[in-house]
């Protein structure tokens, strides 16, 4: 036992000192780096969402009130299906190499590692989706002003989406047509996001305030980046009993 | 004074409905090692995930230095090591960067030189920088049992059939690592469907 002893305590002066951030850094560069190796995934969520996008237009016909009044919603709605989709494979790849067990046997926090893969997952594959909506929202017609709006309820929103998806995609985790079951779980949760994401657009276009709308954003983002990686690492443990 | 290091006491595990074991009693001490044998389904697989806290036992306490092991989550996560079934590797990383990751995430960070060093030990020298997915099984298994190497110093390794897919020349190689481990009063818990080339078990488990 004293080899033992020794060896603990020598190990001690570093665990007095961890790093509460370093699970998460961990995590989150090495997710990035893994997304940047396989851009098909982020391609495919990236022209997923340029081709609804641009769909409607075509559908609905060219007259530019219509558009412009439509263009909000639809451009938040392709914004949450390319990004909630996507989500259901979040833990699946590291459920099926075994990599999911070495979160869990961390002795980080596991809600901080369950942070870092969903921010990964952020910036990877939605953050290109916000880049591309001034692009698309020309096609509708939208004045620059309210280009700006709807990027900047997008940045706000769409972490909301990323955090709660991440809970669905926990939940779902080794079932059989998971990726249904989630959209149907995380779906009506995300109502919320998308009234006040494509409502400030639209009252901004109405020539309303729209300080509202964002202080609600930022209200469900605090709520989503408090609870939701908690109650996903719940979920995971869970799910790998 | 020699406090036992792990301590099982009378542990169950039910999985869907049925009991695979109850009233288990084992205590392991230092420089011991931990034989589980069982048929296929017979939950050997289910005992190691009890021990290393991936699954709660239905009955009983699983102890560690003496105090149950939920109270002191983040040391006993930094005092036993897990490698289960399948290696934990990222197929499109590379052995080095898989296992610098792994080492930060479980808290003992190892430099590049000690990771490339591992890698070199394990056999791998020449595919640090090939991609996983490009390895042979036996390659990918020398990768993950490369994470011994860098946690030298911690007591407890439970490992789900570290001899599978090796060949000689490797399963040679694992079992003077796991002897040098336990020389250095470390404790093993392990399966084998194979006969284990170390000095016999101190305790063996039929499951």
């Amino acid at each position: 036992m004293n080899t033992l002893a020794t060896a603990a305590d020598h190990a001690a002066p570093d665990a007095a000192l961890p790093g509460l951030f370093d699970g998460l850094r961990a995590v989150f560069q090495r997710d990035l780096r893994i997304a940047l190796r396989r851009r098909s995934d982020t391609l495919a969520a990236l022209v997923f969402f340029v081709l609804v996008v641009s769909l409607f237009p075509l559908g609905v016909g060219p007259e530019p009130g219509l558009l412009r009044t439509m263009a909000p919603g639809v451009v938040w709605v392709a914004a949450l299906l390319a990004c909630t989709l996507p989500l259901s494979r979040l833990f699946a790849d590291d459920h099926a190499d075994g990599t999911l067990e070495l979160l869990l046997l961390s002795p980080h926090p596991l809600a901080l590692l369950v942070l870092g893969k969903v921010a990964a997952h952020w910036v990877a594959g939605v953050l290109p989706l916000v880049l591309v909506a001034p692009v698309l929202a020309l096609q509708f017609g939208l004045p620059a002003s309210a280009i700006g709006v709807l990027v900047a309820s997008l940045l706000l929103g769409s972490p909301v989406l990323s955090l709660v998806g991440s809970l669905g995609a926990a939940l779902t985790l080794g079932l059989r047509g998971g990726g249904v079951l989630m959209s149907l779980l995380v779906l009506p949760l995300l109502v919320p996001v998308l009234i006040f994401g494509a409502g400030a657009v639209q009252a901004h276009l109405a020539g309303l305030d729209v300080v509202g709308h964002f202080s609600l954003l930022g209200a469900l983002l605090l709520l989503a980046l408090l609870a939701a990686p908690a109650v996903t690492g719940a979920a995971l443990r869970i799910a790998l009993e | 004074m020699n406090t036992p290091g792990l301590v099982l006491e009378s542990v169950a595990c039910t999985r869907g409905g049925r009991t695979l074991f109850e009233g288990l009693d084992l205590t392991l001490s230092a420089g011991q090692w931990l034989q589980v044998r069982g048929a296929n389904g017979a939950g050997k697989t289910s005992l190691l995930r009890l021990v290393s806290g991936l699954l709660p036992p239905s009955a009983g306490e699983v102890r560690w230095r003496g105090e149950p092991v939920a109270g002191q989550r983040d040391r006993w996560c930094r005092e036993r090591l897990y490698l289960g079934h399948e290696a934990a590797l990222k197929d499109d990383l590379d052995p080095l960067e898989n296992l610098q990751s792994a080492s930060l995430l479980a808290g003992w960070p190892a430099s590049r030189a000690e990771a490339r060093a591992a890698l070199t030990d394990a056999g791998l020298r020449g595919c640090e920088r090939t991609p996983v997915r490009r390895l042979s099984q036996g390659q990918r298994r020398r990768c993950g049992l490369a994470r011994l190497l860098l946690s030298r110093s911690t007591p407890l390794w439970v490992l789900d059939e570290p001899f599978n897919a090796l060949d000689a020349d490797a399963c040679r190689w694992l079992a003077e690592r796991l002897g040098e481990h336990l020389q250095r009063g470390g404790l093993l818990v392990l399966t084998s469907h194979q006969s284990v080339p170390l000095p016999p078990p101190a305790r063996e488990l039929q499951l």
